[in-house]
Formats: structure tokens, C-alpha cells, sequence
């Protein structure tokens, strides 16, 4: 029993501060850095060798970030799940509050002012449906994930946020939801033949969908299909990132030397194309190395959720691994002309401060989890073995 | 409990390496796809960035120049200053506008439209303010520079043509390449490019456009030039140097211009370089450089005299009695008539049901082939042509060059007509008639013939060789100028004896007492010019006319139905060099019109000649003398 090791005042899991500090992810620390370093190299080359507008707020964000996710990490991870449904909820009514100012106001707006840091409810949410999914699925039997009026609570936790986030809109996010929520119904043992009726319901229910689709969005899905259609209009994007990327080549054109971006042929260089930016100025050895790190921190992902005693944690763990996954595979993938464009940023490296902070935070989770990866926490979310 | 935790783990690690593999797979893919796009994919995209990248511009090369014989210059390259605005470096373009309008003259319309141009453009593309600035505006404009922020003064070239319409019609002029003479070939889609569209800049214009330089420059994604990477100057054309004298050329106009409609030519008669080459009334071949205004156009097409031909080569005349060397030539060679035979004129001669009038009433009396030429007895030639035939006079003709383009190197030059019983016969489908041979024969009816041609006649006549007339000292062909090689003509195959009496009848014609010409002669020793005079009628003289009024002088008549007035000449008499011919639309008598003037530019070039050789002409105060009283001319043929 994990807790025989700290029998110090009511709490026998309890973990000082100093050791929890020790017991952090230090190389994990150092891969989110070095990732980062990547992003803030890429972004002054973008300004064309300047630290201005994009590298030094970049920088600042990052270390803003870092430190919540320190703090985050050394927070006990039973606060957390304590807070699971709590944030849920909060996130979910934001969602709805950005829906209703966006339906007042003009167009999609996603954020709500908060002074000094605009808050994307739905950033918040990719973490908060990670967070109340686990719990849900922590406080469940195997038998019980089995049945399936039980699955319908965390269906409609998922399907929810995902609907909010569709219409505001933004595709991208979406499937960013709701794959990230399959990861956690599949970690928790959901048969196999369910997700293949879900699978089968969804792709029969696309030809609906597509009626909901906004004309941008219908013209990215059709744009990808045949990007040489329209080289000028929508394609245009795609076609410039591969010339982009095949142009690099296997070394790349050198620091600041890429023509397709420095020349503005490629578009969006800093924030969903800078992996295009690297691959052209670094080749294939610079993006190889990037994909390098990406794995290596995904790996290490699932080394943390496979160390840890709690199902609660194993789930965040690999919740939080698998959403950190797509944003790189969707981002990568999209760059590549191997899926439509859909916006999705690529974490740790792209220009933008709330994906960032979300990145940074799910990442505190997860190194929470490791750190009290001996906690045992009972299905009703006490201590183990106290209920 | 324990037990219900650990399946549960079990399953959750069963189902995270599945999992993880999955995304092993995936991270995989995106492995392979970059390996796809930047190894095997790789020389690809990188065509496709240059081209992104790299833009390939044309450099005009500067437009060959076209000089005198003596290195005179009748077309260069000027250059020519604009004004341009970009947006984007100003802070306002109207502000900037309204002070450059205080310094040079632009105008509210003007600044409109480049305010409406500057607008609708990029923000660095550069916008026309103002085209052909002087040195003084541009000077003005340089100096105030830190007032007019995005003001650039760029310099083109445009053609010039210093002698204006000295030479308008032998020059042509350029203008802007027309939709359908594109051939595909880049250079022509330049906006600005010229290219020549008539005359030596038509004919020479590959030779004289020389080949495009490019420029390769790195554009960015909105074609902003952010560098030159490249730059491969073009070579400019060839510099061709014609056969003209501009000396002689300007005296030539001069000497036209007291005329209503004329044209001459001056050659030399043994290499076929024309001196000279003058179409009156002229334009000003400037005003097509930049765009030809709709009613100085519409005012030269209009024009009766017809500015925009070139008549010594576009222009084709009744030779009259110009044509009646090649009818006696025709004879003497054909063995038909002999020197001396006479034949008598009593002032007209019937054939059949129709009377053919000599222009003397009266008569010449006995006239044997050297009197018949000095006083250009029409009854003569109505007798021999019956003997010698249409198809003799017709080959002697095109022998001396008539009826068949001389090949002058400029466009749409004539070939006037000489006529044949088969050409009648195909063209008409009519059969010759015997009365027109007599018509032709005072070269009237059919035939016709340029300037030019009759001035190759006589250079033919003089030198007895077939030369051909040319304008350029050089061989110019689209690849280069290479040295032309002295031109040995081939031989007339005409007898030297018949020559030496057909030219022996011209001399009589200027220089003995009652020569048709004899007031046009060159009274100087040693440059003597033997020629003949040409009256072609441009109307038909009745028969009622003739007994009623009799035949109405010419100064009776409206301009356009006067009389053609002819002269051709050769000079020296004895050692011949040079040959002239001169036709002034319905400008009444050969003689008295053409003469004069066939005598002033023989002279003149044989001046111009000596003083070149530093030999000063024997007595220049004589003839300065004899231009300012010429005799009067002793008569006039019809």
C-alpha cells in the first residue's frame, strides 16, 4: 500500500512540497522547453529575424505558462478530480455565454475578455471534458462500463460542448472534443462493437452534417479533395505548403532562408504553417527531428499513465497525451495536404497564447499524475481502501 | 476490490498500447509523407518555389540607329523622361499631386487619374504621371524632391527622327506593336515597345530591334521585387547606314516642296545606291513615337496630296514620252530601224478609223531616231511601234527594269505595268489592238511605271548594266549587318552602239539647240546632264475639243486633270555617275516643270561630289548664275 510510506498528519498520501518538486518530470520539462525553444527560433525567423511581434510574446506566455503548469503539477492530483465536474460545468456555461454574446454580436466569437487574457471557453473545455470523463469513468466497474444506460451521462458530456463548439464555428476544435473523448471511452473499456456502431452511425449521419457545414468549411473539405482545382482560391494554401516543404529537401534552405516563406507565398507562417516554415528551412532533418520530440513526449505520456496506480490519473494522463497527439497529427497531417485545412495549431510551436496555455496546463496534469502516481483513490473519489 | 482494480488496469494497459500504437502508425505516416514531399517529391517543389519566387523580365534592347551615308543621323534613340508615382511611399497622393502640379503643369484630369490609377493598383506598383518631360521639368522636379515624397523620374527611350519630315517616307516610322503583329515573342508584349511599321524601320525592323537582355528578379507573393538575382543586358540592334546623301536628300525636299504633289529620286548608276529618295508633301514621323493623334491622322488621310504615300515608289504614272528611249532601243536592237532611218510626221497619223495626233500641230517634218528623242516627235514612235510590236517594246521595257519591282528595300513598292498582247489577253480577255500599241508607245495608255523605276531605266541607259536600286550601304539581314560587296551588275545584253546613240539622242534632248529640254540644261563643262522630258496625260483630249476649243492649257484645266509633268536625266554626259528622275503630279509640262528640277539635284549631287573631293567645282558663281535666270524653256511637248 502506496500511503504506508507517508503517514504524516490526516492525509497518509500526503507528499511535501520539496519531494513533489523532486519527483517532477524534469525531462519532460526539458522536451516542452525544447519544443518550444523550436517555436520561438521559427517565429523570429518569421518576423524575419526579429524578436518583434511574434518570438518575445511567445517567450513571455511560455513562461507564464510554465510556471501554472509547475504549480499545477505539485497540486495534489485528488484536487483535481475533485474539480473535474466542477470546471466541466463552468466551461460548459461559458461555451453557451460566448454563444449567446456571438449570436448578439457579429460573427464567430470564441474568446470572453477577461482584462488581461482573453479565455477561449473552449480551450478550457479540451481539458475540462478530459478531467470530467475520467472522473466518470474512474467512479465506473468494468461491469459497469459494459452497460450502456451508464454511457449515456458521458455521451452527452462529450456530445454537448462538442455541439456549442461546432457552431460557433470551429471544425477543428470539434473533432479535437470529440476524438479526444473517444480516447477516454476506448482507455475505459468500452466494447470495440460500440465504437464501430458509433463509427457507422456518424459517417452514415455525414451527408446531414454536411447541410450544417458553413460554405468556408464545405470549401476546405472540397479544397482538400482536390487541392489543384482551385490553385488561386482555396488551394492555394495547401499547394504553397507542399511547394514549401518539398522545396526544403532533405537539409532545408537554412535559418531565414526559406523563400516560400519569407517571399509571403506561404500563408499563415507563424501559426498553423510553421511547421511548413521548419520543413523548408531545416528539411527533412529538421521535421523528422521535431516529429522526434513530439513522440518522445508522447511516449512519455504513456509511461506516466502506465506508472500510475489511479485509474482517474491513468485516464487524464493519456487523455491529455492523446489531445497533445492530434493537435501535432491533425496540425502536421493538414500542412502536408493529407487532411483538409481545418485550423488547428501546432502545440508548443505555433504563435498563439491560448493554445499555449492550454498545451502548458494539460501537461501540469499530467506531470500531477505522475508525481502521485501511488495515490489510490476510491471510486467515489476518496482514498482507496477507506470506503 | 484489488482484484476488480487490477483487470481493470490490465485492460486499460491492453487498450493504451493499442492505442499507442495507433499513433505510432500515424506519427509514421507523417514520417513517410515528409519523405515523400521532401526527398522523392523534392526537385519538384523546388521548380515550383523558383518559379514562385523568381520572375523573369525583359530588358528592351535600344533600337538600332539609321544614319547617312556619312554617318548623319536620321534615327536614334532619345531619351525620354517619366514621372511616376507609388502610393505607398507618399503619405498622400493628392497633396503630392497638387505640389508637383505647381511645379510642372499637369492639370486637375491628370491628377485624377492618377489618384483613381494609384488607388486600384498594388501600393508599390508605379503609376504614369506624366510621359515626355523635358530636361528643364525634369530638373525643376529633381530639385523640389524632398517636397514630392514617392515621385520617381524614370528614363525610357523613344525613336527620334532629327530631320522630321525630311525623310519620313524612306524612314517610316515606329509605333506600338498591334494585336496582330505578335508573333509570340515576349518582347513585343512590353508595354512601351515599338517596332517599325513602314519603310527602312519596316523593312530592317528585325536587324534594327536587336535582341531583349533579361532580368531576373526574386518577387514576393504579391510581385513586390525584393532583389535582382540576374541581369543579362540585351544587345541593341544594329546600326544600319543608308545609301541616302542627307545633303542632297534635304535639297531634294526643298527643291519639291514649291510643288503641290511630287516625288524624285537621285541614284548614282553604278552600284544603285539612291542618293536621294523624296515623296512630297511629307509628315512628321515623330508623331507616330508615342501615338498618333486621331485627328492629325484623320488630317493626313484626308490630305488629296496624299502625305502618307511614298510616291517615287507607291506612285505609278504614264511615263510619256519618258518611255520612248525604251521604244527606240526596242527598234534598233530588234534591227527594225536603223539610225538614220527617217520617217515623216505631219502632225498625226491614221490608223484605221482613228486619228493619233503628234503634240506639235503641223508637224516635225522628216525626223530620223536622235531627232525624234530631242524633239520627241510622237509620229515616230506611232510609225516604228507598228513595225517593232508590243511584245519587243514590252521586253526592252522590262529589260531597263519597267513593269517588274526594282526590289528597293522598302514596303509596298509598285510595279507599275507594261502592258503585252497575253497580259491583255488574260487580265482584259481582250485581243491587243493595233492603236494601242501607238498609245503605248508615247508611254501612254497602259503602261505605267514608279519614279523609282524611271530612274533605274535611265541608270540602266547610262551604264548599260541591270542595276538594281538600294538604300542601305550594307547587307542588313535579322542576323547582323555584314559589308555589302561591291555589286557587280550583270550586263544589259543590249548592243554598246545602240546605247551610245539612245544616250547621244538625250544629250541632243538638253544641250542642242531646240532640245525638248534644252532650258533644263547644265550649262558647266564636265557636268553636263543629257536627259528627257515626259508630259502624260491624265485625260482624254476629244476630237470636239480639239476642233472647238482646241486643246486647253493645262492652266485652264482643274489640278487633278493637269497633265503629269516627267524628267529623267543622267549626269555626266560623258562619264556618266548619276541618274534623276522627277515626276510632279499634274504639274503641266515635263520640261518646264520636272526639267528644272531633275537639273538642280544633278548638279547639286555632282557639287556636293566635287566638294567632298576637295575638288571645288569649276565655276560654282556660274552655276549659281544659271539657277537664278534660267532660259526659258523653248517648248513643250504633248
Amino acid at each position: 500500500m502506496a500511503g504506508s510510506r507517508f503517514r504524516i498528519g490526516e492525509d497518509p498520501d500526503y507528499v511535501p512540497i520539496g519531494r513533489r518538486l523532486l519527483l517532477l518530470n524534469w525531462t519532460l520539462v526539458l522536451l516542452i522547453a525544447a519544443l518550444s525553444g523550436i517555436g520561438f527560433a521559427m517565429l523570429y525567423s518569421a518576423a524575419n529575424g526579429s524578436l518583434q511581434p511574434w518570438a518575445e510574446r511567445q517567450m513571455m506566455r511560455f513562461a507564464v505558462g510554465a510556471a501554472l503548469m509547475i504549480i499545477i503539477a505539485v497540486t495534489d492530483i485528488r484536487v483535481w478530480l475533485k474539480l473535474a465536474y466542477f470546471s466541466y460545468f463552468v466551461a460548459l456555461i461559458l461555451l453557451v455565454a460566448v454563444e449567446i454574446k456571438g449570436d448578439i454580436g457579429m460573427g464567430a466569437q470564441r474568446w470572453i475578455n477577461l482584462g488581461f487574457f482573453q479565455l477561449q471557453p473552449s480551450e478550457l473545455m479540451k481539458i475540462s471534458l478530459v478531467l470530467a470523463l475520467a472522473r466518470y469513468f474512474h467512479g465506473l466497474t468494468p461491469e459497469d462500463v459494459g452497460r450502456i444506460p451508464l454511457l449515456i451521462p458521458p455521451i452527452l458530456m462529450v456530445l454537448a460542448p462538442s455541439a456549442l463548439v461546432l457552431r460557433q464555428p470551429d471544425l477543428g476544435t470539434t473533432l479535437l472534443l470529440i476524438a479526444g473523448g473517444g480516447v477516454i471511452f476506448w482507455l475505459a473499456g468500452v466494447r470495440i462493437w460500440k465504437f464501430a456502431l458509433v463509427l457507422g452511425t456518424a459517417l452514415a449521419a455525414i451527408p446531414i452534417g454536411w447541410q450544417f457545414l458553413r460554405e468556408y468549411q464545405k470549401n476546405r473539405v472540397l479544397t482538400f479533395l482536390n487541392p489543384e482545382n482551385d490553385p488561386l482560391g482555396a488551394g492555394y494554401h495547401i499547394t504553397q505548403s507542399k511547394i514549401a516543404l518539398g522545396s526544403g529537401g532533405l537539409f532545408g534552405k537554412g535559418f531565414m532562408l526559406g523563400s516560400q516563406s519569407h517571399l509571403n507565398f506561404l500563408p499563415e507562417k507563424q501559426t498553423d504553417f510553421i511547421f511548413t516554415m521548419l520543413g523548408e528551412e531545416f528539411g527533412l532533418v529538421g521535421g523528422m527531428a521535431l516529429l522526434g520530440l513530439y513522440a518522445l513526449v508522447i511516449t512519455y505520456g504513456y509511461v506516466i499513465a502506465l506508472r500510475c496506480q489511479n485509474q482517474f490519473g491513468r485516464l487524464v494522463a493519456i487523455g491529455v497525451t492523446s489531445t497533445f497527439f492530434l493537435y501535432v497529427f491533425i496540425n502536421i497531417a493538414m500542412v502536408m495536404g493529407l487532411i483538409p485545412v481545418v485550423g488547428v495549431p501546432l502545440p508548443l510551436v505555433s504563435y498563439g497564447g491560448t493554445v499555449m496555455m492550454t498545451i502548458l496546463v494539460s501537461f501540469g496534469l499530467l506531470m500531477s499524475v505522475s508525481i502521485h502516481r501511488d495515490i489510490r483513490i476510491s471510486r467515489q473519489g476518496n482514498d482507496d481502501g477507506r470506503n | 476490490m484489488w482484484h476488480r482494480d487490477s483487470d481493470r488496469f490490465r485492460l486499460f494497459t491492453r487498450r493504451a498500447l493499442m492505442l499507442g500504437a495507433g499513433k505510432g502508425v500515424l506519427l509514421t505516416g507523417l514520417a513517410a509523407r515528409m519523405y515523400y514531399l521532401q526527398v522523392l517529391e523534392s526537385d519538384r517543389y523546388q521548380t515550383l518555389a523558383d518559379e514562385n519566387r523568381i520572375s523573369h523580365r525583359l530588358l528592351p534592347p535600344p533600337r538600332g540607329l539609321v544614319t547617312d551615308r556619312f554617318g548623319a543621323p536620321l534615327a536614334v534613340n532619345r531619351q525620354n523622361y517619366h514621372i511616376m508615382i507609388v502610393r505607398e511611399q507618399t503619405p498622400d497622393v493628392r497633396r503630392t499631386l497638387e505640389i508637383l502640379d505647381q511645379i510642372i503643369e499637369l492639370g486637375p484630369d491628370t491628377i485624377e487619374r492618377v489618384e483613381r490609377d494609384a488607388a486600384r493598383r498594388r501600393s508599390f506598383v508605379p503609376v504614369t504621371v506624366r510621359d515626355n518631360l523635358t530636361w528643364d521639368e525634369v530638373a525643376r522636379v529633381g530639385v523640389n524632391a524632398p517636397d514630392l515624397p514617392g515621385l520617381i523620374i524614370d528614363a525610357g527611350r523613344s525613336r527620334d527622327y532629327p530631320e522630321g519630315p525630311h525623310l519620313a517616307h524612306t524612314l517610316g516610322y515606329v509605333a506600338a506593336v498591334s494585336e496582330k503583329e505578335l508573333t509570340g515573342d515576349p518582347l513585343l508584349e512590353l508595354p512601351g515597345f515599338t517596332i517599325g511599321k513602314n519603310g527602312i524601320e519596316k523593312v530592317y525592323d528585325l536587324a534594327l530591334r536587336g535582341t531583349a537582355g533579361t532580368s531576373q528578379v526574386e518577387v514576393n507573393a504579391l510581385g513586390r521585387v525584393i532583389r535582382e538575382l540576374e541581369r543579362e543586358e540585351g544587345d541593341s540592334g544594329n546600326t544600319v547606314v543608308m545609301t541616302l546623301d542627307l545633303e542632297l536628300q534635304r535639297y531634294t525636299n526643298q527643291r519639291l516642296s514649291d510643288q503641290e504633289s511630287a516625288a524624285a529620286v537621285v541614284m548614282d548608276i553604278h552600284n544603285g545606291e539612291v542618293l536621294a529618295l523624296s515623296s512630297h508633301p511629307a509628315y512628321d514621323p515623330n508623331a507616330f513615337t508615342n501615338g498618333i493623334s486621331h485627328k492629325l491622322w484623320n488630317s493626313l488621310v484626308n490630305n488629296p496630296y496624299a502625305p502618307l504615300s511614298n510616291k517615287a515608289v507607291n506612285g505609278t504614272y504614264a511615263p510619256g514620252s519618258t518611255f520612248k528611249m525604251c521604244v527606240a532601243l526596242a527598234g534598233l536592237e530588234a534591227g527594225i530601224i536603223s539610225p538614220n532611218q527617217k520617217f515623216f510626221c505631219n502632225g498625226h497619223l491614221d490608223l484605221g478609223n482613228a486619228r493619233f495626233h503628234c503634240w506639235k500641230r503641223g508637224g516635225h517634218g522628216w525626223m530620223n531616231m536622235h531627232d525624234s528623242i530631242k524633239h520627241s516627235c510622237d509620229v515616230y514612235y506611232y510609225e516604228i511601234s507598228q513595225k517593232i510590236g508590243i511584245d519587243r517594246i514590252a521586253a526592252m521595257a522590262n529589260k531597263l527594269g519597267l513593269g517588274e519591282d526594282t526590289g528597293i528595300d522598302l514596303p509596298n513598292e509598285r510595279s507599275g505595268l507594261i502592258p503585252t498582247k497575253d497580259w491583255k489577253e488574260i487580265q482584259l480577255g481582250k485581243r491587243w489592238q493595233g492603236g494601242e500599241t501607238l498609245i503605248a508607245s508615247i508611254g501612254q495608255g497602259y503602261v505605267l511605271a514608279t519614279p523609282l523605276q524611271l530612274c533605274t531605266m535611265t541608270a540602266r541607259l547610262a551604264s548599260g548594266k541591270a542595276v538594281r536600286p538600294h538604300l542601305t550601304r550594307d547587307n542588313v539581314t535579322p542576323e547582323g549587318v555584314t559589308s555589302r560587296q561591291a555589286e557587280e551588275f550583270p550586263e544589259l545584253q543590249v548592243s554598246r552602239a545602240n546605247l551610245a546613240r539612245i544616250r547621244d539622242a538625250m544629250n541632243g534632248v538638253t544641250n542642242e539647240l531646240r532640245g525638248t529640254g534644252h532650258g533644263a540644261r547644265i550649262a558647266i563643262k564636265g557636268m553636263e546632264m543629257a536627259g528627257k522630258s515626259g508630259t502624260s496625260q491624265v485625260r482624254r483630249i476629244t476630237m470636239r475639243e480639239r476642233q472647238t476649243t482646241g486643246v486647253l492649257d493645262n492652266n485652264d484645266l482643274p489640278w487633278k486633270y493637269r497633265d503629269h509633268a516627267l524628267f529623267v536625266a543622267f549626269a555626266p554626259v560623258d562619264n556618266p555617275r548619276y541618274a534623276c528622275s522627277v515626276v510632279v503630279e499634274h504639274g503641266g509640262g515635263g520640261s518646264s516643270v520636272a526639267g528644272p528640277i531633275v537639273r538642280d539635284l544633278l548638279l547639286k549631287a555632282q557639287e556636293l561630289q566635287s566638294a567632298r573631293q576637295g575638288i571645288s567645282a569649276a565655276d560654282q558663281a556660274n552655276s549659281a548664275n544659271l539657277r537664278r535666270n534660267p532660259a526659258h524653256s523653248d517648248q513643250d511637248e504633248g
